[in-house]
């Protein structure tokens, strides 16, 4: 018998507003936390818009960086989780966070009145605090600091899926009796305009920047491309047993993950869908249940035409005729990228909690053929494990099955 | 119950070549393939032609650059050295990554128009191609292998620099001793001929500058180009494993507690037998090669930045494989140590097969 792994604190911000609270309440009133972007010129981008966490350390023309963001969201979102838990820093066991590949960006490239990279890499010699915050380790080693988590920080990227992979790096060093309570998390931030444009260079973006909040459309009719969103999410993981003995609150748990790698494309699922029922597939049964106990998916469901024909594909395929309802909360928060896998089971736990559903919004025109009930408002429903999709670029495929508290 | 771990294919590639012979024969010591003018005043360990499209189809090719093209290939040289073609299916991928590379004549053409921000947006739409993205998502290199490999397993990538390589295999050792995991590839590859990697490393203080010298005498790092992926396996049962991965341990923390995390984890290892040869894995970063030594007490047998340069994610996978060399070429046992560049510590301890199951 495994050890169920017990959840005892939940942290999140998304464009929505920092606190669970707050975005529980936003989530089930329907709330769309996508905008047009101020923090940088979108002049001429075919994308303008995203669910942005501005904070207030963002000046005009000096945004923060992905890295300081991540940083700064993370913290609130650890911080959050860690309080609910009753435990406090030293945390005193390791950190897993998803969070995406960083690099010097425009502001400080340009800084410098070097033309040519050899110049550049002399002017900026010794310009350490810049080669902190743009290590690859920099962010999560910061954290993991700020928290006094043990050991190697893992620092995981599956693209959209490293949420996910972050939680499972978490249990699996709990049920390999490695520690008794992890911190997993997901943390991201990559709106800067160059990911802006590279990512609506590969047409994945949603062009239909008017009205903002429309945008985001999973398993509609006229889906044209995910919203790049900023968030970042937290949950205390600990053995039962652990939180048992020391008298915690248990929200809900983990029961399982599962894993798929896909051999066929790099932005592409295999067109026949077996990847993503492997790893759906894999995570039910790490869970010990059978897919007739799902009572709720919250699908990767990105809003992108591909996406979202493919999962409910596979969800048709995997469960047959006793469809679970599916919503995407990316149609309210956007796609939250590497903290997707995160935050996205931290909503599950939440609509757990409450025995509600949150919705898809932007369904005026719901794809009928993809067969799927999106729940188009939030509404309430009695269920003990909800299933969490997130398939990332590259074909790294995670699954997450949650489970309500007993 | 832990099971025992063993490696069972390497998949090397550096400045000296490829493959397991050419670099079975560094391990007395062999000078370096050096290339010191062309990022002058940084001393570069070169990558030599390899033939990439023999192994990655042209399509597949184009949506790479070097950093993804010699991962991928060094992770076929290890499936190959494993025999392990037919079970690519089964098989679980840990990768640590940086990122790919930049388009630097976009990149100097843009420093040199100096335009406002919505002129520097305009050059990237004009100027950068849709599939260069692909080449530089850190978690593509995972990708590609699976593409170009049917690697089919789970698939999962750590960022963090060095120990992050070293991070990577304790995982998947972990779950193959934990009996999650029955097979492994496991790997980093790192391309020193990069202005955007020599910028980041620069920014720090922490390139060595002038002509080549041996680690110990360097004031920082002197980077290579190379790739380095392991297969791993269950000992028990491996047909022809090259040696057994009997320990592997990490940590981290801040800078100032290295020396005393170093002597915890070396004081952890099993017991070492006489003929131990010890490899470091120093980065040449003045701060942690100085806590390592330290720590060590006597002088490393081999530095592999001496005979590779600086492989930054592939440092430790890359200590590994020539630890694994070496326990092939009949040394009884193998110490590899590593002090990352700015975070994190690393040790492992590789056996001759049969040695271990004599005395357990």
């Amino acid at each position: 018998m495994k050890t169920r792994i017990a959840v005892t604190g939940i942290g999140m911000v998304t464009a929505l507003g920092f606190g669970t609270e707050t975005n529980w309440d936003a989530l089930v009133a329907g709330r769309s936390g996508v905008r047009y972007i101020t923090r940088f010129d979108t002049t001429g981008m075919r994308a303008t818009i995203a669910a942005c966490v501005d904070l207030p350390e963002d000046q005009p023309g000096e945004p923060l960086s992905v890295s300081a963001r991540v940083e700064r969201m993370g913290e609130a979102a650890i911080a959050e989780a860690l309080a609910q838990s009753g435990l406090s820093a030293p945390f005193g066991g390791p950190l897993s966070i998803g969070v995406p590949p960083v690099e010097i960006e425009w502001p400080q490239r340009s800084s410098f009145g070097a033309v040519t990279y050899p110049a550049l890499i002399e002017a900026a010699q010794g310009t350490v605090p810049l080669y902190e915050e743009f290590l690859f380790g920099g962010a999560g080693t910061r954290l993991a600091e700020r928290f006094g988590t043990t050991g190697v920080p893992q620092m995981v990227t599956t693209a959209c899926a490293s949420g996910g992979s972050a939680i499972q790096l978490a249990i699996e060093a709990i049920r390999n009796g490695e520690t008794r309570k992890a911190i997993a998390a997901g943390s991201d931030a990559s709106l800067q305009p160059e990911t802006l444009i590279r990512f609506a260079l590969l047409h994945a973006l949603s062009t239909r920047n008017d009205p903002p909040e429309a945008a985001s459309r999973p398993f509609s009719l006229t889906r044209d491309g995910f919203v790049m969103g900023d968030g970042a999410a937290a949950l205390i993981l600990e053995d039962e047993e652990h939180a048992r003995e020391r008298g915690a609150t248990i929200l809900g748990y983990v029961l399982g993950v599962g894993e798929a790698a896909d051999t066929f494309h790099r932005t592409r699922s295999s067109p026949d869908g077996l990847a993503i029922v492997r790893c759906m597939e894999r995570a039910i049964a790490d869970a010990g249940l059978s897919p007739a106990d799902i009572g709720y998916i919250n699908a990767h469901g990105t809003s992108t035409p591909e996406n979202d024909k493919m999962e409910a594909m596979a969800i048709g395929m995997l469960f047959g005729e006793a469809l679970p309802p599916t919503s995407s909360t990316k149609s309210m928060i956007g796609h939250t990228l590497s903290a997707a896998g995160a935050i996205e089971a931290a909503i599950c736990l939440l609509a757990l909690q409450h025995q509600i559903l949150p919705p898809t919004i932007n369904q005026e025109d719901v794809d009928t053929a993809l067969g799927l009930d999106t729940i188009p408002v939030a509404r309430p429903h009695t269920f003990r494990a909800a299933l969490s999709n997130s398939f990332g670029f590259g074909g790294q495929n995670v699954s997450v099955v949650l489970g309500a508290a007993d | 119950m832990r099971r025992k771990v063993a490696i069972t294919g390497l998949g090397l590639a550096s400045s000296h070549g490829e493959g397991r012979a050419v670099h079975a024969a560094l391990l007395g010591g062999a000078a370096p393939v050096l290339d010191e003018a062309r990022f002058a005043p940084y001393p570069i360990h070169p990558l030599p032609p390899l033939d990439f499209a023999a192994v990655i189809a042209r399509r597949e090719l184009r949506q790479m650059e070097t950093w993804q093209r010699l991962g991928v290939y060094a992770a076929g040289l290890a499936l190959d050295d494993a025999g392990l073609r037919e079970r690519v299916a089964e098989i679980d991928l840990v990768v640590a990554a940086g990122g790919g590379e930049r388009d630097w004549a976009l990149d100097e053409q843009i420093l040199a128009a100096a335009p406002d921000e919505a002129g520097r947006h305009r050059m990237l739409m004009d100027g950068l191609r849709p599939t260069l993205f692909l080449a530089q998502l850190s978690n593509l290199l995972a990708g590609s292998i699976s593409i170009t490999h049917n690697v089919a397993g789970s698939s999962r990538t750590l960022l963090g620099e060095e120990v992050a390589g070293a991070e990577a295999v304790r995982v998947m050792s972990a779950r193959i001793a934990a009996g999650t995991s029955e097979l492994g590839l496991v790997g980093a590859a790192f391309t020193s001929e990069r202005l955007d990697m020599l910028l980041l490393y620069a920014m720090g203080n922490q390139l060595h500058r002038g002509p080549w010298e041996p680690l110990p005498a360097r004031q920082g790092m002197v980077l290579g180009s190379g790739a380095a992926f392991l297969t791993l396996a269950l000992a028990e049962g491996a047909t022809a494993p090259i040696a057994i991965l009997s320990h592997i341990a990490t940590d981290q923390g801040r800078p100032e507690g290295r020396p005393a995390r170093l002597a915890a984890l070396l004081a952890a290892v099993p017991q070492r037998r006489a003929g131990c040869l010890v490899i470091s894995t120093a980065s040449g970063a003045v701060a942690p090669t100085r806590d390592e030594l330290a720590a060590l007490g006597v002088a490393p047998d081999l530095f592999s930045a001496d005979l590779l340069g600086h492989t930054v994610e592939a440092a430790f996978p890359a200590g590994l494989a020539l630890a694994a060399l070496a326990i092939a070429a009949g040394t009884p046992q193998v110490l590899v140590t590593g002090a990352g560049q700015w975070r994190g510590e690393a040790v492992a301890l590789l056996e001759r097969p049969g040695l271990l199951e004599r005395t357990a």
